[in-house]
């Protein structure tokens, strides 16, 4: 089966995202992090951040709203029932701090089929960019979505 | 500052989420998709029960690879991670890594997240600064 190529390139609107301390606190005890540059302001201060710093993996938390539609985009058409988050990177720049507001961009980078392994049916893989820019035009994360649709 | 060369071993993690880690990660990350909480939901669409965030993993892979570095956030400057095995809670996570390479004051650090012999994450290469 030929799949839908048509969103290769697309951008969607950017999100903005205003960054808290508590929900910085929040986050980094769940991954089990006690850093207390992650909830102290002075600790983060003394360790030269501009305020309480985020754990570079809350990039996640202000980063996927922008995602969301690209997603569920009719025109990007992944089917969700087989659909697997198969791969991830993020590359950071400037620390993102307490106070900070992101803007988040996404875009499809690339849609394309792969044989399965062992005679499988074809997987179609759906990569997409988010770009996350601070308040100072500094770019905090770049991420790399991969999600798979088996069977395409 | 931290010392890593080629070929160390990184100290790693062993963690074991409990039950609602997932309805806690969920609240933290925004992330909500009932395969994670609601076990009535996970099985029938053919899961064993609810299972861990892919991202709640790869953040515990991104301590680790911090950690190594000394455990300075800004030390880490890229991960990227293939998800593999679905994890579950209430079971012991492990994560190991090794310095594959030091250059220009960047470490790269090989890194897996495993349950028993389930594993999770696979071929993750973080890149730390020293």
């Amino acid at each position: 089966m030929t799949m839908k190529t048509d969103a290769i390139g697309k951008e969607w609107p950017a999100t903005t995202y205003e960054v808290g301390k508590e929900k910085i606190g929040e986050y980094a005890r769940v991954v089990g992090l006690d850093n207390p540059v992650h909830f102290d302001r002075e600790a983060a201060k003394a360790a030269g951040y501009r305020d309480v710093v985020a754990p570079p993996m809350f990039c996640v938390v202000y980063s996927s709203p922008a995602l969301a539609p690209a997603m569920f985009d009719p025109e990007v058409a992944m089917n969700f029932a087989t659909m697997v988050h198969g791969g991830q990177q993020f590359e950071w720049g400037e620390p993102a701090c307490s106070g900070d507001e992101i803007t988040t961009t996404a875009k499809c980078l690339e849609i394309f089929e792969k044989e399965g392994r062992d005679g499988k049916p074809n997987n179609g893989f759906y990569v997409f960019e988010t770009v996350s820019i601070n308040q100072d035009g500094q770019e905090v994360v770049r991420g790399t979505w991969t999600n798979i649709v088996r069977g395409v | 500052m931290a010392e890593l060369n080629a070929g160390d071993q990184i100290a790693g993690l062993q963690v074991t989420p409990d039950k609602y880690t997932p309805h806690r990660y969920a609240g933290a990350s925004g992330d909500f998709n009932p395969i994670h909480i609601d076990p009535e939901f996970a099985k029938a669409v053919g899961l064993p029960n609810t299972i861990l965030h892919g991202l709640y993993m790869m953040g515990l892979v991104a301590r680790s690879a911090t950690e190594a570095a000394g455990g300075e956030p800004r030390s880490l400057k890229r991960l990227s991670v293939e998800f593999r095995g679905m994890g579950a809670p209430e079971t012991e996570i492990a994560v190991s890594g090794s310095v594959k390479s030091v250059e220009d004051g960047v470490a790269t650090i090989d890194v897996v997240a495993a349950q028993g012999e389930s594993v999770t994450i696979k071929n993750a290469e973080a890149e730390v600064a020293l």
